[in-house]
């Protein structure tokens, strides 16, 4: 060869990205169906889940034995209905009527008054009322047992308060707020944290499947052979769809804001920008799977075995502070439950870059280790 | 200097041993031919003389640089085409040509040149706008070569360039091979196929992680193991030759018997012969000829296979 060698070397890390990024971008360009289909699927599921969750116990079927029949025990069925969580579905005349509602599931709650129920009352001594509470929900179990118990206080002060002094109001009362929620809308608390969840599955997909669809194609042996750097090849593919990913979140969002009418109460300029590291920070999860998975099939398994953690312990669902500690730590791990802390503190609170650098820096640290690992991880493989 | 040279090169993939201590030379513009059955090692020391494997033992230099210590040195100075086509199928011709020049670092006047240049190599001209995946095989073949190419690489790693394309492709194939290896370019060829070992200047054929034999071929067809003393290939033409093929399978005297169309090619002791025409035609098989031939490429790795097997259990 006597011409001068005019390429350039290969050794620099990031050898290989631009052709690389340019490459994937043809490839999602090239294939409408399948990217149509990951921005589709994730909104599809927040359609499903924004209407279906609904944490509020409301209507709980509720079936009653009233052994009394008196005015009194009319007043205090009056009272569970009235309140709204109790819906009075069903009287029945015996114990086992009552306890075989509850088993096959007809009535979540049972509430039994006894005979002697109004003569006690009017005798001045403690009158007994049974309320059976379906513990299999916990929700509604906890939920109905606290608002039968607050029932039963409010209407034993009534009547003591009646017959000391005539007075019929409460000397205490709780005026209480909720804050940044005041209708206590479930799309207002669940969706910000949805919104991480699917985004966290599409972006872990996406990556994933970029690398082994080429493992599965055999186009990486070829790639192998390049001179292309880890670091090129992974970034070169984590840049294009982290521009999806993004698409994906201003759609959601919008979505969230315009149908589920959820306000968002910070500014959305500071939501996308801390958005971000998590995007690439799963991207990065994604890589990590590529570099083990040989089939899609793998990918898909793995990727979901990241999923499940982030749902339940992110803080998603149950609150992180009655986890045993354990479990809190764990947490801590879990990119995502930083990131439904931003989009909580954003959405709903208002919050901005002073309360939520913390999780900021934490996501961008999470996100350089991940693509540092998996590229040492896929060099190790190539050499 | 030699282009490519192993000395006790040995790989394994944990216990097993994929690559038994090979020693071997490939020259500066040659084609050197790889032969060896599916598994036996030969995508192996490709990998290993890129740098993607590491040798258990013994060492490899590629154009003069460590198989180890210098891979990335290696990696830029060498095209590799695989066994399977492994283009981007969605991409067309002309995608798949700049994004293989990118990778390879080649950018501005350079790049453009160097592509006008494998287009004009490959004729791919007609193609370039095609999706990759709508390529014929003997096309896809050829945008593979452009694609392996494109950087100027003195030395070209080919694993098993013509499976699955039609004679017409493959006969190109080779002739474009023969072009570039007039200009200085030395190729690294694996084939199951023995008419393109045939064509290659020297062939190695590997069998059981084993480099059992290395030469040219004619060299290997005139090993001592190939035709042992006492021993004569003969051709035997026959009106019907499936059963006489039976017949001549049981002589003691024959060694090893095959059928090329309306030839059977035997290994037979020599004094054999006259012995072995009388005896077929008391069989009835009339208006039988014979003549003395030369061994194949086949017959010489058939030959040595069986041997090596031999000497194995």
């Amino acid at each position: 060869m006597t011409r001068e060698r005019k390429i350039a070397s290969g050794r620099r890390p990031f050898n290989g990205l631009w052709p690389v990024l340019r490459k994937e971008a043809i490839h999602i360009r090239r294939d409408p169906m399948a990217l149509f289909f990951t921005v589709l699927i994730p909104v599809i599921q927040l359609f499903l889940l924004g209407y279906a969750i609904n944490t509020n116990v409301r209507n709980v079927k509720t079936v009653v034995f009233d052994e009394a029949r008196t005015q009194e025990s009319r007043r205090l069925l009056e009272r569970f209905a009235n309140s709204g969580d109790f819906h009075l579905i069903a009287f029945v005349g015996s114990d086992e009527a009552m306890n075989s509602e509850i088993v096959a599931g007809r009535a979540r709650v049972g509430i039994k008054i006894p005979p002697d129920y109004s003569r006690r009352l009017l005798a001045g001594d403690t009158a007994q009322f049974l309320v059976l509470v379906d513990g299999s929900d916990s929700m509604v179990a906890g939920e109905t047992s606290n608002v039968a118990n607050a029932l039963a206080l409010d209407e034993s002060l009534e009547r003591l308060l009646v017959a000391s002094n005539g007075r019929a109001s409460l000397p205490v009362e709780v005026r209480r707020k909720i804050l940044f929620n005041p209708d206590s809308r479930s799309p207002n608390f669940f969706i910000p944290g949805l919104i991480v969840v699917l985004l966290q599955m599409m972006t872990t997909l996406l990556t994933a499947f970029a690398i082994v669809r080429e493992r599965e194609r055999g186009t990486i042996e070829q790639l192998y052979m390049t001179p292309v750097r880890p670091l090129g090849l992974m970034v070169g593919k984590m840049v294009p769809y982290a521009v999806v990913g993004f698409t994906e979140l201003c759609v959601v969002l919008a979505i969230m804001r315009w149908i589920f009418a959820v306000p968002i109460n910070g500014s959305l300029l500071l939501l996308l920008l801390l958005t971000t590291p998590f995007i690439l920070t799963m991207l990065g999860v994604g890589l990590l799977i590529s570099t083990r998975a040989n089939s899609q099939q793998e990918a898909i398994q793995m990727a979901f075995g990241t999923l499940m953690p982030s749902i339940f312990l992110s803080g998603y669902i149950f609150p992180i502070d009655s986890m045993p500690q354990i479990f809190q730590w764990i947490s801590r791990l879990i990119p995502a439950t930083y990131l439904i802390e931003i989009t909580r503190g954003i959405i709903l609170r208002g919050a901005g870059f002073r309360d939520l650098w913390v999780q900021a820096a934490v996501l961008t640290a999470m996100s350089i280790v991940l693509i540092l690992v998996s590229a040492v991880r896929f060099r190790s493989q190539v050499a | 200097m030699p282009v490519i040279s192993t000395d006790q090169l040995t790989i394994r993939y944990g216990d097993f041993t994929a690559v038994d201590r090979i020693t071997l030379q490939v020259e500066e513009g040659e084609i050197f031919g790889f032969l060896g059955p599916n598994g036996s090692g030969k995508t192996t020391i490709i990998k290993a003389l890129c740098g993607l494997l590491k040798p258990f033992s013994g060492k490899g230099t590629v154009l003069g640089f460590d198989c180890v210590s210098e891979a990335a040195q290696i990696r830029e100075r060498v095209g590799y085409m695989s066994q399977n086509f492994s283009l981007y199928a969605d991409l067309t011709a002309n995608e798949n040509l700049e994004f293989y020049a990118g990778v390879y670092g080649l950018h501005g006047q350079y790049l453009r040149q160097r592509i006008r240049e494998v287009i004009e190599l490959t004729q791919l001209e007609p193609y370039l706008g095609r999706r990759a995946g709508k390529l014929s095989g003997g096309w896809k073949q050829r945008l593979a070569l452009a694609c392996a190419f494109i950087h100027e690489p003195e030395l070209m790693f080919l694993d098993e360039p013509t499976a699955g394309i039609d004679p017409v492709a493959r006969r190109a194939l080779w002739d474009l091979l023969f072009q570039l290896s007039g200009r200085g370019v030395t190729f690294f060829v694996t084939t199951h196929y023995m008419d393109e070992a045939e064509r290659c200047g020297r062939v190695g054929y590997i069998y059981l992680s084993h480099l059992i034999a290395f030469g040219t071929p004619d060299e290997l067809k005139e090993l001592p193991d190939v035709s042992p003393a006492g021993t004569l290939r003969i051709e035997v033409s026959t009106p019907r030759t499936a059963a006489a093929l039976a017949f001549l399978k049981a002589r003691p005297y024959v060694h090893s018997a095959t059928i090329y169309g309306q030839h059977i090619n035997l290994l037979v002791d020599d004094a054999s012969t006259e012995h072995l025409v009388a005896e077929l035609e008391e069989q009835g098989f009339r208006e039988t000829e014979i003549r003395p031939i030369a061994p194949s490429l086949e017959d010489v790795f058939v030959t040595l296979t069986e041997k090596a097997g031999n000497s194995k259990s």
